[in-house]
Parts: C-alpha cells; sequence; structure tokens
C-alpha cells in the first residue's frame, strides 16, 4: 500500500533560526530543509535571512550567498547557473524547479526550499537520482542502426529534425518525474516522465532503426501506461517542455501498430 | 542488503509486452459511453415515476431494453479496467492481487445482476 504518511524518522521539526544580518535593511525569510545523514537526527526547517541588497535575484543567488556568508554546511548541488545543466534543481514555493532561473521576485511572502519530492536525500537538498538516472539509461538515450550505410553522416530533413523539438531540449533535472503522483507511487517500475520524454526523443528520430524495439520494450502497464495524464510534468519542467504529450504520442503509436 | 546494478533495478523483470490492450480497451469502452450514457438516462429518466406495469411495458421494447443492457455491459466493463488501474496505482504485493481478483468478480458479478433484472421486466 502506498504510504500516505510520512515514516517517524522523516517527519519535519523546527529549525535553527540564524540570526539577522546586521545593518541589513532589505531582508528576505528562506526556510530551507535540512537533513544530515550523520547525526541522527529529524529533517528541519532551517530559517535564514537574507539582505537583498547584496543579493542576486534568483533563488540559487539566495542559496550561494547563505552558504558563504551565513552557513557554510547548506549543501546542494548547482553548476552552470543558467538552466542548463539541472542540478540546482529543487523544490521551491511548494514547484519543482531549477533554483538558477526561478527569481525570487516571483515568490509571495517567505522563500521555502525543500529537495525534489518523494526522493531519498542524500543531505539538505540533494536528492539520489540513482534510480532515475538508470531508468533513463534503460531507455537507451542514443541513435539505434542495423545498417552500415551510410558510412559517415546520416542525414535528416528540416521537418524530420523538427520533430525533436520540444524533446532534445531536456536537461534531466527531475523536476517533472518528482512532480508526478504516479511516479511517487510506482517510481520502481514506471518510467516516470523524464525517461519517456527522452524515449519518444529516440523513437521519433527518424534516423534511429530500432523503432520496433523501443516500443516493445515500453509496451508494460507499468513502464509506460502509470501514465495517467496528469500534467504535473508539463506544469513544472522549468524548461517549458511536454513530457505528457510526448508520452501521449508513444501511447498513440502503440496502438497504431496494435489497430 | 542485494548487490544490483542501477540498471538491474532499473529494468527489473523487463517489459510484460501487455497494457496496449487495456489502453485501448479503456478509449473503446469511454467512447462508447459517451453515447451510452445519455440514451440510458434519457431512457431511464423517461420510466421514472411510471407505474410497475407501465414500466415493465417500456422496457419491454426493443430500445430502452438493449439501451440499459449495453450501458450496464459496457460500465462495468469500464468499471473493472479503471479499478484495476488504480488498484494497480496505490495497493502493492499480494493485496494487489487479490483486490484485483475482487474487483473484477464484482465487476462481473454487477453486470449479471444488472442484466438479469433487465431481461426479468422486459420478458
Amino acid at each position: 500500500m502506498v504510504q500516505l504518511t510520512l515514516p517517524k524518522n522523516s517527519r519535519m521539526t523546527t529549525g535553527k533560526t540564524w540570526p539577522r544580518p546586521e545593518g541589513a535593511n532589505n531582508l528576505r525569510k528562506v526556510q530551507i530543509y535540512r537533513w544530515n545523514p550523520d547525526d541522527g537526527k529529524n529533517p528541519s526547517l532551517d530559517t535564514y535571512f537574507v539582505d537583498m541588497d547584496t543579493c542576486g535575484p534568483m533563488v540559487l543567488d539566495a542559496l550561494i550567498k547563505i552558504k558563504s556568508d551565513i552557513d557554510p554546511t547548506l549543501t546542494f548541488r548547482r553548476s552552470c547557473r543558467e538552466g542548463i545543466c539541472g542540478s540546482c534543481a529543487m523544490n521551491i514555493d511548494g514547484i519543482n524547479t531549477l533554483a538558477c532561473i526561478y527569481g525570487m521576485d516571483e515568490i509571495k511572502g517567505d522563500i521555502k526550499i525543500y529537495p525534489l519530492p518523494h526522493m531519498p536525500v542524500v543531505k539538505d537538498l540533494i536528492p539520489d537520482l540513482t534510480h532515475f538516472y538508470a531508468q533513463h539509461a534503460s531507455v537507451m538515450p542514443w541513435l539505434e542502426t542495423k545498417t552500415n550505410r551510410p558510412a559517415k553522416e546520416w542525414k535528416q530533413s528540416v521537418d524530420d529534425r523538427k520533430k525533436l523539438d520540444g524533446l532534445y531540449e531536456c536537461v534531466m533535472c527531475a523536476c517533472c518525474s518528482t512532480s508526478c503522483p504516479s511516479y511517487w507511487w510506482n517510481g520502481d517500475r514506471y518510467l516516470g516522465p523524464a525517461a519517456l520524454l527522452h524515449a519518444y526523443r529516440w523513437i521519433i528520430d527518424s534516423r534511429d532503426e530500432a523503432t520496433g524495439e523501443r516500443l516493445d520494450d515500453l509496451e508494460d502497464p507499468f513502464k509506460l501506461y502509470r501514465c495517467h495524464t496528469i500534467m504535473n510534468c508539463a506544469k513544472t519542467c522549468p524548461k517549458g517542455l511536454n513530457p505528457a504529450a510526448a508520452i501521449a504520442h508513444v501511447k498513440k503509436m502503440m496502438i497504431e501498430r496494435t489497430v | 542488503m542485494a548487490f544490483l546494478t542501477d540498471r538491474k533495478r532499473a529494468t527489473g523483470l523487463g517489459s510484460a509486452k501487455s497494457g496496449t490492450e487495456h489502453h485501448w480497451q479503456m478509449m473503446v469502452s469511454s467512447v462508447a459511453l459517451v453515447g451510452l450514457v445519455p440514451l440510458f438516462i434519457f431512457t431511464y429518466g423517461y420510466a421514472l415515476g411510471m407505474s410497475y406495469d407501465d414500466a415493465a411495458a417500456y422496457y419491454a421494447r426493443p430500445f430502452p431494453a438493449i439501451v440499459g443492457i449495453l450501458t450496464l455491459l459496457v460500465g462495468f466493463l469500464h468499471f473493472k479496467g479503471g479499478v484495476q488501474t488504480l488498484i494497480e496505482d496505490y495497493v502493492h504485493g499480494f493485496a494487489r492481487k487479490a483486490l484485483i481478483i475482487g474487483s473484477i468478480c464484482l465487476s462481473y458479478a454487477a453486470a449479471a445482476a444488472g442484466v438479469f433484472a433487465i431481461v426479468r421486466i422486459a420478458l
């Protein structure tokens, strides 16, 4: 049975409130999920105050400022700071998004930051994405060919290339999959929106010759058909993609070869 | 602790090579119900408030009886598929299989009871 309440050792507690920076007039309250696997304590919500006059506009700027100036133990992933690497995916103000491209001006009131939902937490804002990446690898995210000609360049028409738009832009941040209730309840077997979007990206590629095998691998009540078109994936995608539409296309192709 | 690779966990037992038929069946029954449910409401609503003899005579006519039987059959077929999906979503392990068996039995029993009732009134 699905677990509708948090286990005892995962229940949130009130954390530490860090002192306000001295001499700052333009303060913003930021509450951040903290959990350290080494101290044996339950997760807590720490409260920080960030001086907005000396901080950049994005949520990631605030996190970096907190780590640099207030609490160096705060742990989170980040790299490109421009929405390309997908590292800083987290739940901000109730929405899974990338901290680097989410402006603090979009949030009313206090800023609440949690790790991506329903994933094992490594520490603080870092989820364990091992299974998510393995699921992505299982859809064979590469071009599969069976013929050895042409020996060099495999050409693609402009129209066929256009079919990859809205698919190739995915940065595998996991915002979509971790916002999907079907993935929450059956993430061990359901591939989730991100992996399925990538699967469709290769199924629809005119140069790929493993279309049938790819569809065979997906034809499963759990791997594919756990998608109930809830649309959280499309709503939350920080890149504005629509994984639900990609999944619907895969289902359409399944019917196409059956009926 | 099982020393499985991440890829083996993700692949699991592989593809069941099924699911499309269930998906297609749900789509077909949905489309059928779009037509049948308004017809059922119309015919059943027409018979509401009638005396027993008038209602029996009304359901002895082919159209209301066939609409009623089809709605029950298609409706419970759709119900069976929907409840199975719901159980698969939320229940795991042995309870999942037991509840699916129960829901299938319930669906067929309810459909049979409904069809028997209409046939009895109609004939």
